[in-house]
C-alpha cells in the first residue's frame, strides 16, 4: 500500500453516535447510512436516513459553470488544432481562484512559454505585476491627495514600483520629491540617474546575453560605488533604495509587508542579483528565498506546488494540485495543454491509461454526475482513447430521461458514436413508458427508431386486443398513416392490412375486400387469436353477390370458370379456405 | 461571423425569443426573453442589448446585460410573448404559466397558471408547445391533447383529447381559428376550432420514411405555405391547400432540427438551427448570374429537389414551393463562428437575431442581412 501524501480530511455525517455506518460508493459521492450495530458490538437503534456525501461543490457554482462551458469549447478546439495554444488569461483570472489561477501563469512561464536566461526574468516580472495588481491603485490614491510626498504611503509606492522592476513608473514618483526638495537637488538626479541607467534585456535585440551581463555588472558597480561614497546617507529613503538595488537581501527583506509573498521576493531578489538567471538555476533560489521569507510556519500546499513549478517537475506539480484542489478541472486542463506541447513523458500508469486520460476521465466522470454538464463530458470521454468509450457507454445509462426531447438528444449523442445497445435499450424504456400512458403512436415511433420488431408486434397487438374489445379502432390517423414502418413487424403489417380491409369494406370494394381478407388468411401472418374474428369478417362477404375473386389462387383451391352461379364461387372459396385455416400445421 | 460573440450563462438555453417591438416604430428590438433547461432549478429571463453603437467594430458590441429573472418549475420547452409585458412558457411538468414584466421594477412574476394542462391519467405530460395571438393561447403536448385558453380566464375555452396517439412536438397559427400541429409519426394536421369534432381538418404526411417532426413555421404572408423540420434534419416546405407530400426538401442539417423560421418582415429569409451545432440562414435570391454572396462565415449554395410542381403565384412564392433552380437560387450561410453543441432554439427581428445552446451560451448578432 502507497504511503499517504495528505491526511484525509474527516467528514462529520449526522448519524447516531457510536453507530457503524455502511457506505456505497457511487459516480462522483458516497451514500452513508446508520446501522444498529454499535462500535462496542451491541445492537441498538438507528436513524433512518441516508446521506449523501459530495466533494466537489465547485461543479454547482454558477460562476464555475461559466468557466466549464468555455474551457469545453476550447478543449474541443485544441484536439484538432495542433498549433495554435489559446490564450486563457484574461478569462482564467475572473473565474478562478487566485491561486489556481497563479500557479496557471507560473506553468504557463516555465513550461509552456519556456523562456531562457534572459527573457525568464522578464516573463516571471510579468507574472508578479499580473497577481499584484493593487499598487496602481495605491499610487492614484497618493498621487490625488493634497500632497503627494507628504503622504503615508508615498514611499511605499515608490519601493513597490521598484521591486517589481517598473522603473520608468518609480521615477515618475520619485520627481514629485525631487522637485519639492531643491536643497536635495544632486541626491535626487544622481538617484534618478542611476534608475534611468539599469539595463533591461531586450529579447529580440541584438545584444547578446553576455554583452548585457557585463553592461548589467558595469551598473551593478555604478551603485555600489554610490552606496560606498555615502551619497545618499542624508536621506534615509534613498538610501534604502540604493541598497535595494544593490541587491541587499536584508534590505529587500525588511519590506515583507509589500512584497507580501515569498515569490515576489524571489523575483525582486533576482531583479536585482542575478537577472540572467537560467531556468535551470531557478530552484536553487526559490528554495532559499522561501525559507529566508517565512522560516516559522509550515510550507502550505500552494507553496509546494510552485517550488515544484520552480523545479520543472510537472509531475509534481500535477500531483499536488490534484491534492489541494476540489475540482479535477484544472489539472486535466493543465495536463492536456502539456500533453500538446509534448511536455509530458508518455508516463503509463498502472491500469493502461496515460496520465492525461486518467485525469480527463476523471474530470469529465465528475461532469457527468451534475444534472446539467453531461453533454460536456461526452466531448471529453470521445477523446480518450483508451477508455473513454467504455466510461461513456456506461455513464450515459444513468441520464435521467424526464422529456422526450431530453432523451432525443441522449439517442442523438448514442447514435453518432454507434452505441447501439444503448440505443435500444433508451429506446425501449421511451417505448414503455409511452406504452404504460396509452399513448400507441409515440410508443411505435420509439420502436421504429430502435428498429425493435418485438416491440413493435407489442404494440399491434395492443390495438387488436382494442379492436377486439371494443369492436372500432382507436387512433386510426395513425394505423391509417403507417408507411413503410408496417414492415418492421409481421403482427404490425397485419394490423396496417386488416385496417385497410375494413377500409376496402367500408368503401363496399368488396371483391378487393376478400382478396385481402384471402390473402391475410393465407399469408400465416394473421396471429392465432385473431382467425375467429377474420372468419366472422368473412361470413358477409358470402352474402355479397357481386363479389369476383381471382381464377386461382394455390393448388389447393380449384377454380372453374364456367361456373354460373357466382354465388356458389364464392361459396365454395371461403369454405375451401376455411377448410385449409382448420387443418393447417401451424 | 463578425459581431457574434458568445456569452456564457451559466444555464442552458432552450427557448429565446425577442420582445416585440411596437409597429408604429421602426426601432430594431433591444430586449430578448430566455429560458432555461435540465436545471435543478429553471429560470425564464430577460436581457436587454443596449442601444445599438454606430460607428464602433463589430466585435465590440455590447454583452446582453441581465435585466431580471424569475424561477420556472420544470424545463421551459416553450416561450412566446403575448404582448410587451407578458410572456407565455410551457412547461416539462405540463404546466402552462403566463409571466407578467413590471414595468416600474422590472421584475417578472407568474400572473396566471394552468398547472395540469397536459397530463396523463396518472402522471404529469410535459408540454411541449405554446403559440398565442392575444388573447388565445393555444397549447400542445407529449398527451396528444390540444389546450385552447384565454389570458385572463382560467378556465380552459376548449380541450381535444387524444388528438393525436404520438406526442404532438410544434404548433402554429394558420389562419384566424385555425392551427396546424406537427407530431412524431411524421404528420402535419390541421384544426379547425369552428368545427365541433375532434379531429384533424386534413392529415399531411411525406410518402417515404414517417420521420418525427420538431418544429413548424408558416410563411407570414402567405397562409398557405408552411415550413417543417425533423429528426432527420431536411428543411420541408409544403403548400397546406393541396397534395399529401411536400413541396420541396432541402437537406439542412445533420441531426434533429429544433426551430424554423420565416423573418417576419422579409420571407425570402430562413433561419434554421439544429442538434448538429448550426444556425443557417437560407435565403432566396432571384435567379441571376451574379450571385449575391453573404458577409464571412462559411457559404453553400444548396439547389433543392422538389417533389411537386410549383402552384404559381409570386416570384417567392413559387421559389420556395418549387425550389426550382431557374426560378430562384437558394443561398445558405452559417451563422454561428465555429461548431457548438446544439442549437436550440433562435428568433429574428428587424436585423438582430438571437439563438442558445446548450453550450450555456447566447449569441447575439446585429447585423444579419436581410
Amino acid at each position: 500500500m502507497e504511503e499517504l501524501d495528505v491526511e484525509p480530511t474527516t467528514t462529520n455525517i449526522p448519524a447516531s453516535e457510536g453507530n457503524h455506518l455502511g457506505f456505497v460508493w457511487g459516480p462522483g459521492d458516497i451514500l452513508v447510512y446508520d446501522t444498529i450495530y454499535k462500535s462496542s458490538g451491541s445492537v441498538g437503534t438507528c436513524s433512518s436516513f441516508i446521506h449523501e456525501v459530495r466533494k466537489d461543490e465547485d461543479i454547482y457554482s454558477p460562476i464555475l459553470r461559466k468557466l466549464f462551458n468555455e474551457s469545453h469549447h476550447i478543449f474541443v478546439g485544441l484536439q484538432t488544432i495542433r498549433e495554435d495554444l489559446p490564450n486563457k488569461n484574461k478569462k482564467t483570472q475572473e473565474t478562478l481562484g487566485r491561486y489556481a489561477c497563479l500557479i496557471w501563469n507560473l506553468c504557463e512561464v516555465l513550461f509552456i512559454d519556456a523562456a531562457p536566461g534572459g527573457s525568464l526574468l522578464l516573463h516571471l516580472l510579468d507574472w508578479v505585476r499580473l497577481h499584484k495588481a493593487d499598487v496602481d491603485e495605491k499610487a492614484q490614491e497618493v498621487l490625488q491627495s493634497e500632497s503627494p510626498t507628504e503622504h503615508h504611503g508615498y514611499w511605499d509606492v515608490v519601493l513597490s514600483y521598484l521591486m517589481q522592476g517598473r522603473m520608468d513608473e518609480a521615477r515618475q514618483m520619485l520627481v514629485k520629491w525631487g522637485v519639492l526638495k531643491p536643497a536635495a537637488r544632486s541626491m535626487y538626479k544622481q538617484m534618478d540617474n542611476l534608475l534611468s541607467k539599469m539595463p533591461v534585456y531586450n529579447p529580440g535585440g541584438s545584444q547578446t546575453l553576455t554583452e548585457f551581463d557585463v553592461k548589467w555588472r558595469h551598473w551593478h558597480d555604478m551603485v555600489d560605488h554610490s552606496l560606498q561614497d555615502n551619497s545618499f546617507a542624508s536621506d534615509p529613503n534613498l538610501e534604502l533604495i540604493c541598497k535595494i538595488l544593490m541587491g541587499d537581501e536584508d534590505a529587500i527583506l525588511e519590506q515583507k509587508d509589500l512584497l507580501s509573498t515569498w515569490y515576489h521576493f524571489l523575483v525582486t531578489r533576482l531583479l536585482f542579483s542575478h537577472p540572467t538567471v537560467k531556468p535551470t538555476e531557478l530552484h536553487y533560489y526559490a528554495q532559499s528565498c522561501l525559507a529566508m521569507f517565512d522560516s516559522r510556519s509550515a510550507p502550505e500546499p500552494l507553496d509546494s506546488i510552485l517550488l515544484a513549478a520552480f523545479e520543472f517537475d510537472i509531475h509534481q506539480v500535477i500531483k499536488d494540485c490534484s491534492i489541494a484542489l476540489n475540482n479535477w478541472w484544472f489539472v486535466a486542463h493543465l495536463t492536456d495543454l502539456l500533453d500538446h506541447c509534448n511536455l509530458l513523458q508518455s508516463h503509463n500508469l498502472h491500469f493502461g491509461s496515460n496520465l492525461r486520460e486518467f485525469l480527463l476521465l476523471e474530470y469529465a466522470s465528475g461532469l457527468f454526475t451534475h444534472h446539467s454538464l453531461w453533454q460536456l463530458a461526452v466531448d471529453y470521454f470521445d477523446h480518450c482513447p483508451e477508455f473513454g468509450r467504455v466510461y461513456l457507454e456506461q455513464q450515459i445509462e444513468h441520464v435521467p430521461l424526464d422529456t422526450e426531447r431530453k432523451a432525443l438528444k441522449v439517442l442523438r449523442i448514442c447514435e453518432q458514436r454507434q452505441m447501439s445497445e444503448q440505443v435500444r435499450s433508451i429506446c425501449k424504456i421511451m417505448a414503455k413508458r409511452a406504452l404504460r400512458n396509452n399513448r400507441l403512436g409515440s410508443a411505435l415511433s420509439w420502436s421504429i427508431r430502435a428498429k425493435d420488431a418485438a416491440f413493435a408486434t407489442l404494440i399491434s397487438e395492443r390495438f387488436l386486443q382494442d379492436y377486439c374489445a371494443r369492436g372500432t379502432f382507436s387512433d386510426l390517423d395513425l394505423i391509417d398513416n403507417l408507411g413503410p414502418a408496417m414492415l418492421l413487424s409481421d403482427r404490425l403489417t397485419f394490423l396496417g392490412k386488416y385496417r385497410e380491409f375494413h377500409k376496402l369494406y367500408g368503401e363496399n370494394r368488396f371483391s378487393d375486400a376478400a382478396t385481402l381478407l384471402l390473402s391475410l388468411m393465407t399469408a400465416q401472418i394473421a396471429p392465432r387469436s385473431f382467425w375467429m374474428t377474420l372468419l366472422t369478417d368473412a361470413l358477409p362477404l358470402l352474402e355479397q353477390k357481386e363479389v369476383r375473386l381471382p381464377p386461382k389462387v394455390n393448388e389447393r383451391n380449384t377454380w372453374e370458370p364456367e361456373m354460373s352461379s357466382l354465388y356458389n364461387l364464392h361459396q365454395k372459396k371461403v369454405l375451401s379456405t376455411i377448410n385449409w385455416l382448420v387443418n393447417v400445421d401451424v | 461571423m463578425e459581431g457574434t460573440n458568445a456569452k456564457y450563462v451559466s444555464q442552458k438555453i432552450s427557448k429565446t425569443r425577442w420582445r416585440p417591438v411596437s409597429s408604429s416604430s421602426l426601432q430594431q428590438p433591444d430586449v430578448f426573453a430566455t429560458g432555461s433547461w435540465d436545471n435543478e432549478e429553471n429560470k425564464i429571463s430577460l436581457w436587454s442589448i443596449g442601444e445599438e453603437i454606430s460607428g464602433m467594430e463589430a466585435e465590440f458590441e455590447g454583452d446582453p446585460q441581465l435585466l431580471c429573472e424569475c424561477k420556472h418549475g420544470g424545463d421551459v420547452l416553450d416561450l412566446n410573448f403575448l404582448d410587451q409585458e407578458r410572456i407565455v412558457t410551457a412547461s416539462s411538468t405540463g404546466a402552462v404559466s403566463i409571466y407578467h414584466l413590471h414595468p416600474n421594477s422590472q421584475t417578472l412574476s407568474v400572473s396566471q397558471c394552468w398547472t395540469r394542462a397536459h397530463h396523463y391519467p396518472c402522471d404529469d405530460a410535459p408540454c411541449t408547445g405554446v403559440v398565442c395571438k392575444s388573447p388565445e393561447i393555444v397549447t400542445v403536448g407529449e398527451d396528444g391533447r390540444i389546450n385552447l385558453f384565454r389570458a385572463d380566464k382560467q378556465a380552459v375555452i376548449r380541450t381535444i383529447d387524444n388528438a393525436d396517439s404520438s406526442t404532438i412536438h410544434a404548433v402554429t397559427f394558420l389562419r384566424t381559428a385555425e392551427i396546424l400541429t406537427v407530431n412524431s409519426i411524421g404528420q402535419i394536421k390541421t384544426w379547425d376550432f369552428r368545427q365541433q369534432s375532434n379531429t384533424p381538418a386534413q392529415i399531411l404526411s411525406q410518402a417515404g420514411d414517417r420521420v418525427p417532426l420538431h418544429c413548424v413555421a408558416r410563411h407570414p404572408n402567405q397562409q398557405h405555405i408552411v415550413a417543417t423540420g425533423g429528426q432527420d434534419g431536411m428543411l420541408c416546405i409544403w403548400d397546406a391547400r393541396q397534395g399529401k407530400a411536400p413541396a420541396s426538401l432541402m437537406e439542412a442539417h445533420t441531426a434533429e432540427m429544433w426551430e424554423v423560421h420565416f423573418h417576419p418582415t422579409n420571407p425570402d429569409h430562413l433561419f434554421t438551427c439544429s442538434e448538429d451545432g448550426s444556425l443557417l440562414h437560407w435565403e432566396m435570391t432571384s435567379g441571376s448570374e451574379t450571385a449575391s454572396f453573404l458577409q464571412g462565415g462559411r457559404n453553400n449554395s444548396v439547389l433543392s429537389r422538389s417533389a411537386v410542381a410549383p402552384a404559381g403565384g409570386g416570384q417567392s412564392l413559387s421559389a420556395w414551393l418549387s425550389g426550382d433552380s431557374s426560378k430562384g437560387r437558394l443561398e445558405t450561410t452559417h451563422m454561428l463562428p465555429s461548431q457548438t453543441l446544439s442549437v436550440n432554439s433562435l428568433d429574428v427581428l428587424g436585423q438582430c437575431l438571437v439563438c442558445g445552446t446548450d453550450g450555456e451560451a447566447i449569441f447575439v448578432n446585429r447585423q444579419v442581412p436581410v
